[in-house]
């Protein structure tokens, strides 16, 4: 460890290294992120096109719309209102439907995976297995069910009913396109990417937590159930609000299983805010609606830091509790000390 | 008076239940294990059907493997649409750059918040903190526009550069830098004569290698992956990626070969497949110390 004085000779001299090392990365990062930020929101106070027509309205990217475009897609009613509060709901239901399934398994998993009295040779492999999907390019995924449940000519539907399926039904129950097979599919295919990783973070949890609670709830005798949920339960709930935030940030931008889903072209019922975004911000150009497109990214943002900011308080919260603990216990031995009594174990 | 319940007399009971409990565990991650692996499996059984045998759903692959890798390098429906090697270049060459400058910005970033001392050295870490979470879906707009002003719409800069600033990945390496590298080792390089930077790249680099492999290998599969930024940006045939062409291939799926539209999408996976199956290990570790939600 440094003394005070070692640290201050320190900063004299080599201070300047400091700047000069994270410079690339501040630099990079106001013009890459923290500019297009702004002209983000400057631009969701100004008007939507950039063509002829919206010129001619006056609704052009130069014209000021002040919060015109809030307005439009929060409050007025119309398509675009519709299309904005689509999105969001749809980003919710699927966020839902694929995040209480996936952090029971993975609860499920992690605590199997962590029970030392249950032998289990191959634990490895069944993780690397079950974290695979992760990485699997998205648009393959996307491309793959398109293949398998997608248009008429799908493979499964040809099997099932011996023919193509508009021979049947074009609205049948089952069909990618509908509203609730869709948003189905795209909940699978979600949990089916995230509860390996989900896992693997309970997991890093579970083993943090000190092995002789375990023990003495064994020699307590415990049954599996019981120690579940009196011990590691309470004990991995911060992991598991930083696991649900974390993951509703996540959900905010879902984009590429519900855009490829349908070969690139978005069912309405599993249009996300991602895809509302993108929709808007690079349609053709008479679709095109950069004003609303800068609008609702603003509300996202806004979404997200709230998100984040609870994430730090989850976070904070643990260390801060830890750090008064510390202190006290430290003023205790102090005073102990001062005493002159006892002596430290 | 009950019969007394020992550990002897119980231990045969105990030892069942472990059993049983054992038997329905493995089934459960056996039966989990086959989930994780049909969609892939899939995608390598349809790349082997040709397009007549595609309209059936089929489990055991078929022998037109080779035959659509064929179709899609040489049928002008598809050159036009699917370039595997073009793209198989343009993905890696995108991919493999922005993890190389992640992890050495990351690392040089991290470096520089860990072992100097100055006076914006807290609200420089507190930055990276709060914007960690930003996604990038929300700067779209502006990053379309800007992109669109400095004229590098379909360049590969708008891909690569920002890499240098990965605020996720200075904080998982400023904090494995905390936990697991010496300061007094630059001490020691410093009374040797080493300059800063030369102490940074001979001495540091070396010592940070699992950690940057680590970061690295998320670099490369989490931008090999990125159709959204992809999109944004690249327009032209010559620059398309991978994803972007199994995007192509799929919105005119119906009118042209299956088998071969199948196979594009198996192929366009291979590369992240690779790297995975050989690296897992360090994968797993690296979720496991949490640096890498995204």
């Amino acid at each position: 460890m440094a003394t005070a004085a070692q640290r201050r000779i320190k900063s004299v001299s080599y201070a300047k290294y400091g700047y000069i090392f994270i410079l690339p990365f501040f630099i990079v990062y106001f013009l890459f992120m923290v500019y297009p930020l702004f002209e983000t929101f400057r631009m969701s106070l100004y008007g939507n096109g950039a063509d002829k027509d919206s010129i001619k309205l006056g609704i052009s990217i130069q014209h000021y719309m002040g919060f015109q475009n809030f307005r439009d897609i929060l409050f007025k009613d119309g398509r675009n209102t519709a299309d904005f509060f689509a999105s969001i709901k749809n980003t919710l239901i699927i966020w839902g439907g694929n995040f209480l399934p996936q952090i029971s398994l993975s609860l499920l998993l992690a605590v199997w995976f962590t029970d030392l009295n249950v032998k289990m040779p191959g634990k490895g492999f069944f993780k690397v297995v079950m974290y695979m999907p992760n990485i699997i390019t998205a648009t393959s995924v996307a491309g793959l069910f398109y293949t398998l449940l997608g248009a008429d000519t799908s493979s499964v539907w040809y099997t099932i009913f011996h023919g193509p399926k508009s021979n049947f039904d074009q609205n049948l129950l089952l069909g990618l396109t509908s509203v609730w097979p869709a948003r189905l599919i795209v909940m699978f295919i979600q949990i089916w990417m995230w509860f390996g990783n989900t896992m693997i973070m309970l997991m890093s949890g579970i083993q943090g937590i000190n092995e002789s609670l375990f023990e003495a709830a064994e020699i307590d005798g415990a049954n599996a159930h019981q120690t579940f949920w009196r011990i590691t339960f309470p004990l991995l709930k911060t992991i598991m609000v930083y696991t649900l935030l974390t993951s509703m940030i996540g959900g905010l931008q879902m984009f590429d299983i519900p855009y490829m889903l349908n070969g690139g072209t978005i069912i309405p019922s599993i249009k996300t805010v991602a895809c509302f975004i993108y929709e808007k911000a690079t349609g053709t150009k008479a679709a095109k609606a950069y004003g609303w497109a800068g609008a609702a990214s603003v509300i996202m943002f806004f979404i997200t830091a709230i998100l984040g900011a609870l994430v730090f308080y989850v976070q904070r919260d643990k260390d801060a509790i830890e750090k008064k603990r510390k202190r006290k216990e430290a003023m205790k031995e102090a005073k102990r000390r001062a005493r002159g009594g006892g002596f430290s174990i | 008076m009950s019969r007394r319940v020992t550990y002897e007399t119980d231990k045969g009971g105990y030892q069942t239940k472990l059993l049983i409990k054992s038997i329905l565990i493995y089934i459960v991650l056996v039966l989990l294990t086959i989930v994780c692996l049909a969609p892939l499996w899939l995608m390598f059984v349809q790349a082997s059907l040709s397009n007549k045998e595609s309209s059936h759903f089929h489990i055991l692959p078929s022998t037109h493997f080779f035959e659509n890798f064929k179709t899609l390098l040489n049928d002008p429906n598809y050159t036009s649409l699917y370039k595997p090697w073009r793209g198989l270049f343009n993905s890696f060459f995108v991919a493999a750059s922005c993890a190389a400058l992640v992890v050495f910005f990351a690392g040089l970033t991290a470096y520089g918040l860990v072992v100097y001392d100055f006076k914006l050295k807290g609200p420089a870490f507190v930055f990276i903190i709060a914007v960690m979470m930003i996604p990038t879906q929300v700067t779209t707009v502006g990053f379309l526009s800007m992109i669109a002003k400095f004229k590098l719409v379909d360049s590969f800069i708008p891909l690569i550069v920002p890499s240098i600033a990965p605020p996720a990945i200075v904080f998982f390496m400023r904090q494995y830098m905390l936990s697991s590298f010496p300061l007094d080792i630059i001490e020691a390089a410093r009374i040797d004569g080493s300059n800063e930077f030369r102490t940074f790249l001979t001495i540091s680099i070396p010592m940070m290698k699992p950690a940057f492999a680590v970061q690295a290998i998320f670099a490369f599969i989490q931008k090999w992956n990125d159709y959204y930024t992809q999109n944004l940006v690249l327009v032209s045939s010559k620059k398309w990626t991978l994803p972007m062409m199994v995007r192509n291939v799929s919105a005119v799926r119906n009118s042209i070969d299956h088998g071969a539209v199948n196979f594009a999408i198996f192929f366009s996976i291979i590369p992240v497949a690779l790297v995975y199956i050989f690296l897992s290990k360090f994968i797993i570790g690296g979720v496991a110390a949490g640096g890498v939600k995204e």
